[in-house]
């Protein structure tokens, strides 16, 4: 009953951090834009004057990030006539439902000792985690793909296309990014890669996975902005020739949740990087007991006080690789559609395919001892 | 896998594909057919052999159902396309369902069905006792199989080719408006 209880728990904490993430990086994502070009953002929304109240400057902050989904949510649900009704509803959802089940193997922090019973900070630690996100990721692909198809219109069904295209095309690179680190470290399970990428080498440096994998985690990001449809990579939505493509003809809150999904996606692309090449909860030089800093010195942390460590370490390197996502999507611009299949199937594909041989080879020469 | 949950998968995987082939619209049966697959990979997962389980999803879901999908979108197939009428055609399906009914029964039915579900060793469907056997005991048919699947590609390749000179690389240097578009 107890494990179930902390079962539940440790769901709801990851998918509740997710989603808010999610929703604060819409803000963040319209306010970092406006820095970029010189601009103020979103300051409308202060209809109480609530940040003014609270002694903060009038950025609304608070009121944006209230405003934005009062307003998505109250609007009218539009369907389009002979639509098809059925999955027209059913796009949205399967849009998003896979990419919040993937957090579910994400670990979010070490294991916990409280009163004798030891958790492991993973919704579900499934031996096979890193097969159940490809998995995960490759069914994605439905919800955009249908609920552009059953709008019934043709700009809607071209930006599902595209982006179907677009999806299959980057999940073969993201999979090769992702088996060349699971050959690196002989496991598919999440947990057991950021345990081995705890410790230093030579003394200072971590040994987190993007200083033996960099081409691996360059892939993953590339291939992860990919799939989360964003600028530059932009295609199947982009306003100016398909007006919205894939998701024209919804509004309301099935609009919101196709927007939820572009930002969990970020969410979860910034995760699988740091879970894969950044430590994920390792935070350097910490270890159980505590600091060990590379000139010799210790600091020593009670081993509860270093798993919460470990927890914000992660949530601060998943802010920290989603804001790097919103400046690369404000700073370059579009690709053209021959250019991104061609950075697809001929620059990343063969890449990932070079990358994992030569990790095979490292790996089998050296008896995995990396 | 406890009882309940192979009941319920065995009945939405049963519902699913009977909707494959019940429904009108090719779309839907596709959607059916993606949950027929689902619900398979969740049994396979439930019975420990999780790779395997995994490998359904990504390859059959995730991968062959989109194109099948682009393949209905491509040629463009409504739901009026539905089987023709003709009485000899039904009459031989029904031959067909039949045996294929009555072979299953034979040979599914417990005399000759001998397969042992319990007891299985502890790293039974791990993925290193799955690539142990596949690549020590079936290399020769492992290897066999990825030569064909390369020369599918290949083959794919120099169809999709376009050649100097050839009638689609004409189309492509006058770069029709729908091309453009995609």
């Amino acid at each position: 009953m107890i494990d179930l209880l902390i079962g539940a728990i440790k769901a709801i904490l990851i998918i509740f951090l997710a989603l808010n993430l999610a929703a604060i990086l819409l803000w963040f994502e319209r306010k970092g834009s406006a820095l970029i070009q010189d601009r103020v953002g979103a300051n409308r929304a202060n209809i109480t004057g609530f940040g003014k109240r609270l002694g903060l400057p009038n950025v609304g902050f608070v009121n944006t990030l209230m405003a934005d989904p009062l307003k998505l949510f109250t609007k009218e649900d539009f369907v389009p006539q002979d639509a098809d009704k059925f999955i027209h509803a059913l796009g949205p959802f399967l849009a998003l439902f896979p990419v919040l089940i993937t957090f579910a193997v994400v670990p979010f922090g070490n294991e916990i000792r409280i009163a004798g019973r030891t958790i492991n900070l993973q919704a579900a630690p499934i031996n096979a985690a890193a097969l159940y996100i490809l998995a995960t990721i490759g069914i994605g692909v439905y919800g955009v793909a249908l609920g552009g198809w059953a709008s019934n219109n043709r700009w809607a069904l071209l930006g599902a296309i595209r982006a179907t295209a677009q999806m299959i095309s980057y999940e073969i690179a993201m999979g090769l990014a992702i088996i060349a680190v699971v050959v690196t470290y002989g496991t598919l399970d999440l947990q057991a890669i950021c345990h081995a990428q705890g410790g230093v080498w030579f003394g200072w440096l971590p040994r987190w996975g993007v200083f033996v994998q960099p081409l691996s985690f360059i892939l993953l990001l590339t291939a992860g902005m990919a799939e989360s449809k964003r600028v530059p990579f932009d295609l199947p939505e982009s306003e100016s020739e398909l007006i919205a493509g894939y998701y024209l003809e919804y509004s309301g809150g099935k609009q919101a949740a196709f927007m939820l999904t572009d930002f969990a996606e970020i969410v979860l692309v910034s995760a699988l990087a740091v879970t894969f090449f950044f430590g994920g909860w390792q935070i350097p030089w910490l270890a159980a007991n505590g600091f060990h800093l590379p000139g010799g010195a210790f600091i020593a942390v009670n081993p509860l006080v270093v798993s919460i460590f470990g927890i914000i370490a992660f949530f601060v390197k998943v802010v920290i690789f989603c804001w790097i996502q919103i400046l690369v999507r404000w700073t370059l611009p579009r690709f053209r559609y021959d250019q991104l299949m061609k950075l697809g199937w001929k620059g990343l594909v063969p890449l990932g395919l070079a990358n994992l041989l030569v990790t095979a080879l490292v790996v089998v020469l050296t008896q995995g001892t990396v | 896998m406890p009882m309940g949950l192979f009941w319920f998968l065995a009945v939405v995987t049963v519902i699913a594909s009977l909707g494959v082939i019940l429904q009108r619209n090719p779309v839907h049966c596709l959607l059916s057919l993606v949950v027929t697959l689902l619900a398979i990979a969740v049994i396979f997962i439930g019975e420990d052999a999780v790779v395997v389980g995994f490998l359904q999803a990504i390859v059959y879901a995730g991968a062959i159902m989109v194109l099948f999908l682009f393949v209905i979108w491509l040629l463009n197939i409504g739901a009026d396309t539905g089987p023709s009428g003709h009485l000899a055609l039904k009459f031989f399906g029904g031959v067909a369902a039949a045996a294929l009914i009555a072979e299953l029964l034979i040979f599914l039915l417990p005399p000759h069905l001998k397969v042992k579900f319990a007891g299985h060793s502890a790293t039974y469907g791990s993925i290193e006792s799955l690539a142990r056997t596949l690549f020590s005991q079936y290399i020769v048919a492992f290897e066999i199989t990825s030569i064909l699947l390369l020369i599918a590609i290949v083959g794919a390749v120099a169809l999709a080719r376009r050649g100097p000179g050839s009638q689609l690389a004409k189309s492509a240097s006058g770069s029709a408006p729908a091309e453009r578009v995609l």
